[in-house]
């Protein structure tokens, strides 16, 4: 089937119901795999059993990342070609994203309390991933309070790609500035300094979240494809209504 | 398994993780089923979207 196909929001209907059921069987056999090799890992030599917290804090942090990159490619989607899926697509991610951005921040604050001895600093990183957090909010906002929906995504699109300057900004933050966050430590030029038997884990959660994203992402779209049918069928029947009198 | 003198924290951490996805997981199910329902509701009512009217005729 050609790509183009999933342009029509029946046809991606059709494909996203026959997927959920195999996309939700596989997210929970990896949560599953992944929560117990997480709590089977090792102490780390430094933290103790605190190093746990990476399991969930890292895929967050990235999921929140990707929720804004994806959110981006929407907007390009929704400003440029006009997809009728593109705008579906941002709209969804945003509160999917934002809810990752705010499992990061939380667990990256309940992290740093026993690492560092302080539940917050306003670092580089700490501070770019509120920023991502406050723009989400902000995206939400003009999604939700929008009277008109086309020009509530227009300026959500145009929202989305202002902020993807923060994407970089969050990634090099540790490079660039001094913070108390720690640098890369996963993906890196020369190869993760994790030791495999806390990174393996932490690779199987982080996959794991990443369809667990992914699952919510096709959901979230499905019904926000059914809400824009309601609202198309109660225009009709206002209009009928108006008609007949 | 001993989560040693932090286990308050870790316990926390993945508490707070498990009800921020319980909350999104409650909202996309309930969500659906809501414009299921009220798609229904249209339907029997008679108003048919265009799409539907040509492909029923």
């Amino acid at each position: 089937m050609p790509v183009i196909d999933l342009a029509n929001p029946t046809r991606f209907l059709t494909i996203v119901n026959r997927a959920l059921p195999w996309l939700i069987t596989v997210t929970t056999i990896l949560f599953v795999v992944g929560l117990f090799y997480a709590m089977n890992a090792p102490d780390d030599y430094q933290q103790g059993a605190a190093v746990k917290i990476m399991f969930v804090h890292v895929p967050a942090a990235w999921l929140g990342m990707l929720g804004w990159g994806l959110m981006s490619v929407a907007a390009l989607g929704t400003l440029v070609w006009r997809h009728p899926l593109a705008d579906v697509a941002g709209k969804a991610a945003a509160p999917i994203g934002a809810a990752f951005t705010f499992i990061c921040l939380v667990t990256g604050s309940l992290w740093g309390r026993p690492t560092w001895g302080t539940y917050w600093v306003w670092d580089a990183r700490l501070t770019s991933m509120l920023v991502l957090l406050i723009l989400y909010f902000g995206v939400l906002a003009l999604y939700w309070t929008a009277e008109e929906p086309g020009r509530g995504a227009r300026a959500a699109a145009i929202l989305s790609l202002v902020g993807a300057v923060n994407l970089p900004i969050i990634k090099f933050s540790v490079d660039w500035w001094n913070t108390l966050h720690q640098p890369a430590s996963v993906f890196r030029i020369g190869g993760s300094t994790i030791d495999p038997a806390l990174l393996i884990p932490l690779l199987i959660m982080a996959l794991a979240f990443t369809l667990l994203f992914a699952t919510l992402q096709l959901a979230v779209m499905r019904n926000e494809i059914l809400r824009r049918r309601v609202r198309t069928m109660r225009l009709m029947q206002a209009q009928e209504l108006a008609g007949a009198t | 398994m001993n989560l040693g003198p932090h286990a308050d924290f870790i316990v926390a951490a993945y508490a707070v993780t498990i009800f921020v996805v319980a909350a999104l997981v409650a909202w996309v199910v309930l969500d659906y089923s809501a414009q299921r329902r009220v798609l229904g509701d249209l339907e029997e009512s008679g108003i048919t979207r265009r799409s539907q009217r040509k492909a029923g005729r």
